[in-house]
């Protein structure tokens, strides 16, 4: 067995690795009640891990600094049948994690737990916000330093890893081909149906029309 | 894959990042959905952003850089991909909005990559890539290719399985309506026939 011996400027990078696991990412702006939702669309046993960060505007400072400790986001995680498999509540900053056990659309809301108006000073939270979906929720440093990988052992294991995650997409392909095609064949039965019985209700209609006109006037002895 | 460019020492571990957010989300009707993104300057970045679902498939899109200058700006476009390197540091605005619908509310698809590959572990290299070496990375080239074409493929087919939803959906609909309007009109008729031929107060001249 080959071991790698740590490297003191591995370990240091692993170190900040870890540290600044979250350094920047996309950001958006959001109100104190709003609630904004993501869709995540996966195939079944795929984890999902997201990492967001809050700040909040300054007046002193103008700028949009680390928001307060008990300005906290609620997170909500909703599966596609939806029942709630999250719902817990984090500080400024927070890391969620959950894997999915039914392949489908499954919903991600945030939004923040403040009910003091007057924390947000009539501004917007920003929230920083970082999603990363199966294979990529990989920390390979973290494999490597666990595992004591070499290079090449860890470039196979991602391999490995992606083509996992490739087949579970491919499974999940072919469940919504099905669901699409139950789709398809339903409408064209209930287009074909619907053709037959209107058919039958307007010659049925048009008969006892004429039917009971017919007698009506022959009643009236205008016929 | 979140790394940190550093230098250490006499080890020159230059590790740039691969940062990508893909989103889906939902823009309500006369909304407008803003991200931003903190880039360096001469930092090439994509977006690719569709529409899954909701009224036409379509939505507006601008890209700002730092200054406001407009980058990309088009309207109503079902699906599109924008590549652009930075010129200044500073935060990039890409925004969808969904002002000009009145009510349909629309799913919108979208995915912001910049920065360069990274190798996957920290580790300079004194020789060159043996042949197993480089053969797993383009392995792994394809294979990212290969991800990303189900990503575009599920999008594409998640697009048309709504609209056969919705199709399905109004044929259901019309069906039932029209049969009860084919009940109401079909026997209005004949009470309407019937009330012309009604005495009411004089009588009807019967001619033969």
């Amino acid at each position: 067995m080959v071991s790698v011996k740590m490297h003191p400027c591995v370990l240091s990078v692993l170190l900040l690795n870890v540290f600044c696991s979250f350094v920047s990412s996309l950001y958006f702006h959001i109100g104190e009640t709003e609630k904004k939702c993501f869709i995540e669309e996966i195939p079944d046993e795929t984890m999902i891990i997201g990492n967001y960060r809050t700040q909040l505007y300054d007046k002193q400072a103008e700028e949009y600094l680390p928001a307060t400790q008990g300005l906290g986001m609620f997170v909500e995680v909703k599966d596609p049948d939806d029942k709630v498999i999250l719902s817990r509540q984090y500080g400024s900053e927070g890391r969620f994690t959950f894997t999915s056990h039914t392949p489908g659309e499954h919903q991600i809301c945030l939004h923040s737990n403040s009910s003091k108006f007057s924390l947000f000073a009539g501004g917007m939270l920003r929230v920083h916000l970082d999603i990363q979906v199966g294979e990529h929720a990989n920390n390979y440093a973290e494999i490597a330093a666990k595992d004591k990988l070499t290079e090449l052992q860890l470039r196979v294991r991602q391999l490995v890893e992606q083509v996992d995650q490739i087949q579970k997409e491919q499974n999940y392909q072919r469940y919504r081909e099905e669901r699409f095609r139950q789709t398809s064949e339903s409408t064209n039965q209930r287009v074909l149906w619907w053709s037959i019985v209107q058919t039958l209700i307007l010659v049925a209609i048009g008969i006892w029309q004429m039917r009971h006109l017919k007698s009506f006037f022959e009643a009236k002895k205008l016929v | 894959n979140n790394y940190v460019g550093l230098s250490s020492l006499g080890h020159v571990l230059v590790v740039f990042g691969v940062f990508g957010t893909e989103l889906t989300f939902e823009l309500p009707d006369n909304d407008k959905q803003c991200f931003y993104e903190e880039l360096e300057k001469d930092v090439r970045f994509d977006i690719d952003f569709q529409v899954i679902s909701g009224g036409n498939y379509d939505v507006d899109c601008f890209v700002t850089d730092p200054q406001n200058n407009v980058l990309y700006n088009e309207r109503k476009k079902q699906y599109d991909s924008f590549s652009h390197t930075t010129a200044m540091k500073g935060d990039y605005k890409v925004c969808f909005s969904n002002e000009f619908s009145t009510f349909t509310h629309k799913t919108v698809y979208m995915e912001f990559r910049y920065g360069d590959e990274v190798p996957l572990m920290p580790i300079t290299r004194s020789t060159a890539l043996t042949q197993l070496e480089s053969s797993c990375v383009s392995i792994h080239e394809i294979l990212k290719v290969v991800a990303d074409s189900q990503t575009r493929y599920r999008l594409r087919e998640a697009h048309d399985r709504t609209k056969a939803e919705h199709l399905l959906e109004r044929v259901t609909y019309w069906s039932f309506g029209q049969t009860v309007m084919l009940f109401v009109i079909g026997i209005s008729q004949v009470m309407l026939l019937r009330s012309f031929f009604t005495e009411k107060k004089g009588s009807v001249a019967a001619t033969t």
